[in-house]
């Protein structure tokens, strides 16, 4: 298939206008997705194409519009809840954590939702401690929901395409220093399956597990411990619920060294599960203990020096690997 | 008004209400687990509502849920296997009391969190217009649940978009373990709807007769795609918020009141029937006879059925792709 590179909000935006003409039940919904086309201009073009019924503009009421999507996606269509910011989905656990992620099960299986949340999140930008969380292993901890955090516009559109085409609740976080990021974009259609890992670069020596633009930093520091002659795996978990530890532990097996890369908090992080994870499938096989570069324990700060201190780094990485050699 | 409405009215109030004696006399005997919240004196508001729907419109239900579930035509005698955990129960014993769902039925589910209900029956009724197949999606809840966010934040979506949404507030008078006139800056709830633009309607909702008329109107608004409305169903919460709820908060005497024949809704419809000559005493008494015996046939069923295997935990916490 021929590519062509364009933009991660191009690619998912593209996933939206493809899936919106397939399935007349698909439609999106948020602050702004409508005429203005999205905060990210991820929606831009729905609202011309499919009208105000299909994008539709909301009061900024995340626990409302939330809920009209899982009480839409339960009677039977399928919506794509557009939360402006990972942050302000706290406003919206109730129908997400409590209904969402739960009808299914506790009415025995007889119900389906199939509701994407797509939302934004992670720091670097200087928006401060509540517009740059990274919330992943909040909404990986709850039964029920998938969680998938894509690193590349190519990823993103196959991702979003099989999110929306899911039977159940999927958090799909994207990362906003990652709109703007460009990558090949096969021409036709495809999709990239939910749960299955992806080596974004092969090596020997060790390996390093991230997801979103964690990988971008892993990338870019495999490359600089490459000139050291250290010969670094990079796999991009891409779904971290359900997680692919089948690739994870094959690396694993093969480098014997693992570096886990998550923008998350240290505490409880998403960084911890995959640690545990490792430890209790693939222990053997490790000559050095398991090292987790995430961010530290702090609201993100505003000022640039300190969100710097604050998240992983190209750095870290860097010696967290020269750490285990 | 005809004579198969009176009967079905009358006939699901007292199924209603047998229902939930029997579900009392099970959790008193340690049959049942958690926790259940009894409808007893509030049928008429669920009867009355949903004799106004049809099968294809949709409801949302609360904590306090086995009478809406039966009013929309849930089979009781898979509530009642439900709530006693039992693998032929509506949810194969995993969601128990404040969890039963018939989607073929259009009910959208009980819900354990009080106003949960409220965005699905929202989302429900934007499906409606979304498709614009003429369905009404009637969101029940109580008057505790009335200063939740999230009736405010859906009502303002209601009214702007003119979903066919129907707002009914059973106003039982308690939210949880207090009387909610203790939590309302004003207590003419019907207010709460003037500032979204549609109408709220105050009713008497043990009449249940009443109550089908609000509702009626409130159903043929929605269809004709002139919005919500708001039903503020005038109640009382003869038990407790559980069973088991000492209920030391409440005035002495005032549940006896609202026992009386000039208050109990069955009490009340039962001799408007009579003094209609709708129905003789006989008929009645048959009709009521039967209705005990398919209860008592519900617990029969529920009892003899089998506890789920320990391997179906694993099943159902997601679906197919």
């Amino acid at each position: 298939m021929s590519e062509r590179t364009i933009e991660f909000r191009e690619a998912l935006n593209e996933a939206l206008h493809e899936e919106m003409e397939r399935d007349p039940n698909v439609f999106i919904m948020g602050i702004d997705v409508g005429q203005y086309g999205g905060v990210m201009k991820v929606s831009k073009g729905l609202y011309e194409r499919f009208g105000a019924l299909r994008a539709v503009d909301t009061p900024i009421s995340e626990e409302g519009f939330a809920g009209i999507g899982v009480g839409a996606a339960l009677v039977g269509l399928r919506p794509v809840i557009e939360i402006m910011y990972i942050d302000f989905s706290c406003l919206a656990m109730e129908p997400i954590i409590n209904q969402a992620a739960k009808v299914r099960y506790i009415f025995g299986g007889k119900a389906n939702v199939p509701i994407v949340i797509r939302t934004q999140g992670g720091g670097g930008r200087g928006n401060a401690a509540q517009h740059s969380q990274s919330l992943e292993a909040v909404y990986a901890h709850i039964p029920g929901l998938i969680v998938v955090q894509p690193s590349t516009p190519k990823d993103a559109k196959g991702l979003l395409k099989s999110a929306i085409r899911n039977n159940n609740p999927v958090v799909f976080i994207e990362h906003k220093l990652l709109y703007n990021t460009k990558g090949p974009v096969p021409e036709g259609e495809y999709l990239i399956p939910l749960g299955k890992a992806d080596i974004k670069r092969a090596g020997s020596d060790v390996t390093i597990v991230s997801s979103s633009r964690m990988v971008l930093l892993s990338l870019s520091a495999a490359e600089k411990l490459a000139e050291q002659g250290i010969n670094a795996e990079v796999v991009d978990m891409r779904t971290l619920k359900p997680l692919d530890m089948g690739t994870i532990g094959d690396s694993v097996r093969k480098t014997h060294r693992l570096v886990i890369v998550n923008e998350g908090a240290h505490t409880g992080g998403f960084a911890a599960e995959v640690m545990a994870r490792a430890y209790e499938e693939v222990f053997d096989y490790l000559d050095a203990p398991i090292v987790r570069v995430t961010s530290e324990d702090v609201p993100i700060p505003y000022n640039e020096k300190l969100e710097l201190a604050a998240l992983p780094s190209e750095q870290k990485i860097i010696d967290a690997a020269h750490g285990l050699l | 008004m005809s004579e198969t409405l009176f009967y079905d009215m009358y006939r699901k109030m007292v199924l209603i209400r047998a229902f939930e004696e029997q579900a009392r006399e099970l959790y008193m005997k340690n049959m049942m687990r958690g926790a259940t919240h009894m409808y007893i004196g509030e049928e008429a508001i669920a009867v009355g509502v949903c004799a106004a729907l049809n099968k294809e419109d949709t409801i949302t239900s609360t904590h306090r849920g086995h009478g809406h579930c039966l009013a929309k035509g849930g089979d009781p005698k898979l509530m009642m296997a439900e709530l006693l955990g039992r693998a032929t129960g509506y949810c194969k014993g995993k969601g128990g009391s404040m969890h039963i769902a018939d989607l073929d039925l259009g009910i959208l589910g009980a819900n354990g969190i009080v106003g949960g209900g409220v965005g699905i029956a929202a989302g429900a009724a934007f499906a409606a217009k979304y498709r614009n197949d003429g369905k009404v999606s009637v969101c029940f809840f109580g008057d505790g649940a009335m200063n939740q966010g999230n009736f405010f934040e859906t009502a303002n979506m209601a009214g702007l978009w003119k979903l066919p949404l129907i707002y009914v507030c059973e106003r039982n008078r308690f939210a949880e373990f207090s009387y909610t006139d203790r939590y309302f800056s004003d207590p003419d709830l019907t207010k709460r709807a003037i500032p979204f633009g549609f109408p709220g309607i105050e009713v008497d909702g043990n009449d249940v007769l009443a109550v089908y008329g609000v509702a009626k109107e409130a159903v043929v608004r929605a269809r004709r795609g002139e919005g919500p409305t708001l039903i503020v169903a005038n109640t009382y919460r003869i038990m407790g918020h559980t069973i088991g709820d000492p209920l030391t908060y409440r005035i002495k005497g005032e549940a006896e009141e609202w026992q009386d024949p000039a208050h109990d809704p069955i009490l009340r419809f039962r001799n408007y029937l009579l003094d209609h000559q709708i129905f003789s005493e006989s008929q009645l008494e048959e009709m009521e006879a039967e209705l005990h015996k398919e209860i008592a046939s519900a617990v029969q069923f529920a009892l003899e059925s089998p506890q789920p295997e320990v391997q179906i935990l694993w099943d159902d916490v997601y679906g197919k792709d």
